[in-house]
């Protein structure tokens, strides 16, 4: 059996790239799986152009949740915010590779979750305020 | 305990005081022989101060609500300590808010004994009407002195409730010994069905207390708007309870007492001290609750370096040891411990050494995998 706790995940794990926070966030958003009691926040700066242009994560947990999400902030960084939006489950699981049980589950994609929560929140508030001046 | 479930659902499935049949008088002699059990196995006087309710919760909810709601008022307050589970703490938080009373909680040692000062303190300056405290811990282990402090809670008239559910499984528990009013545990942690659970309380207190739930069997007459109660323990039993549960528990009982929970305490004993000093020698391991195995139950809850809770257990699972991680519904207790989670390793009278040996081989394997 491979175990999910491979040289990637503790190296990460112990020194995780973005880890903090941003002082002009875009972006934010933060919740926990009440289970593990694991916590993640995501903050993202964006520009002009709706890409990423910085990104940090924090919170605490176990080491697949606080790995995958470090993962994931190099995943996004420089991408587009229609591209984030699009990230997939499956894309998260090959980073961290190995096999992990439905509860574990939940600790790796925890961070995806966060991330979709703020992206979805940011567009939706954009559209709402863009409809709102085409009502004036 | 399968085979008496299994009997009463091919042989004497029917429903308990209700039909004059023979097969509902099987099952309501069964149901009442284990009642008469489950007083034996704890001392009680009497078979009436035996409620069947769902667990531990439901035990101290019926408590909160049907005690609780005619003796403590506003201002009053009620005594806790800081390792209760959660479910030992949230049925009075309830309370209290609504009646305007206030909580107290003893905290407790590094080690994880309870600070008997403070305990002291608090029913000195008065007002304390009820004090619920855990016989055993359910994260440090810790076996409380449960005796003495109900002796000295009643001095100054405070009723106690006991948290049974770590310790009828594992300890010789005698509630006329102990002198507590009420006292709570589960099935399931004792070989039992799950979804069944015992509410032992003084027969004085049961016949004052209003009822927990209304409805069919707890009645006497039921007219348009009023309706007359029966007596404990049936006033606590509204609607059809869980036959087939009470008799699993008896069964288990059966089987418990037979084994002899003097034996069942001694094994545990043995396995701890094993285990603490095995786990003990371990780098960086961490073990939370009191050192001396004589004074404590058997789980153990320990963090090894940095290593999650949530990572150990898996870690532990791919070499087929089952043990609990998280915050084992007890959040204030991790927060006094200054930690997120731990990893629990508990003890029946299933278990054995070579599965300690086996533990610790896997804690190595985790600490390699974690290169600590
Ligand atoms: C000390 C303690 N109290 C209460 C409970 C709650 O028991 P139940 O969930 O069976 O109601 C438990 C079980 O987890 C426990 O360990």
């Amino acid at each position: 059996m491979s175990s999910v706790y491979s040289e990637i995940i503790l190296d990460y794990y112990r020194h995780p790239r973005n880890k903090g926070t941003l002082d002009h966030p875009h972006i934010k958003a933060k919740d926990s799986n009440p289970l593990c009691g694991d916590i993640i926040e995501m903050q993202l700066e964006l520009d002009g152009n709706d890409s990423v242009k910085d990104v940090r994560f924090n919170g605490q947990g176990c080491a697949i949740s606080q790995a995958s999400a470090s993962m994931l902030t190099e995943l996004v960084k420089g991408k587009k915010l229609d591209d984030v939006r699009s990230i997939s489950k499956e894309e998260i699981l090959s980073l961290i590779g190995g096999q992990l049980s439905a509860v574990r589950l939940k600790c790796a994609l925890l961070s995806l979750k966060v991330l979709k929560t703020g992206v979805y929140t940011y567009l939706g508030s954009m559209s709402n305020s863009k409809e709102e001046l085409s009502g004036l | 305990m399968i085979e008496g479930l299994d009997r009463y659902y091919r042989e004497y499935n029917a429903n308990v005081f209700r039909g004059v049949y023979q097969i509902s008088e099987e099952a309501t002699a069964a149901y009442e022989t284990a009642r008469k059990r489950i007083a034996e196995l704890i001392n009680a006087k009497d078979p009436s101060e035996i409620i069947f309710v769902r667990g531990t919760t439901e035990a101290i909810n019926l408590v909160a609500h049907s005690w609780g709601r005619s003796n403590i008022g506003l201002g009053d307050s009620v005594m806790l300590t800081e390792m209760e589970h959660h479910s030992n703490i949230v049925p009075w938080q309830l309370l209290a808010r609504d009646k305007g009373a206030q909580l107290k909680y003893v905290g407790i040692s590094d080690e994880g004994r309870l600070l008997t000062e403070e305990f002291h303190g608090y029913l000195e300056n008065g007002g304390v009407k009820l004090f619920a405290v855990t016989q055993v811990s359910n994260v440090l282990g810790t076996v409380n002195p449960v005796r003495e402090m109900v002796r000295e809670a009643h001095r100054y008239n405070c009723r106690v409730l006991v948290d049974a559910a770590q310790s009828v499984p594992h300890i010789a528990v005698d509630v006329q010994d102990l002198d507590c009013d009420f006292l709570a545990f589960s099935g399931h942690k004792m070989c039992g069905p799950t979804g069944i659970g015992v509410l032992y309380a003084k027969r004085d207190l049961l016949e004052k207390m209003e009822p927990y739930q209304g409805g069919g069997e707890m009645i006497r007459e039921v007219h348009l708007y009023e309706a007359s109660f029966k007596d404990p323990p049936f006033k606590f039993e509204a609607g059809t309870t869980d036959i087939s549960g009470a008799i699993g528990l008896g069964v288990a009982v059966d089987y418990l007492s037979k084994v002899g929970l003097r034996n069942i305490r001694n094994h545990e004993r043995d396995l701890t001290a094993y285990a603490l000093d095995k786990l003990g020698k371990l780098k960086q391991m961490r073990i939370y609750g009191p050192a001396d195995p004589d004074t404590r139950g058997g789980v153990i809850s320990f963090n090894l370096a940095d290593i999650h809770a949530h990572d150990m257990a898996s870690l532990l699972d791919e070499d087929g040891i089952a043990v609990r991680s998280g915050h084992h519904c007890a959040q204030p207790l991790m927060e006094r411990l200054g930690v997120a989670a731990t990893t629990r390793a508990s003890f029946y009278l299933y278990n054995t050494e070579g599965e300690i040996d086996r533990l610790v081989e896997s804690l190595e394997r985790a600490g390699r995998v974690f290169k600590i």
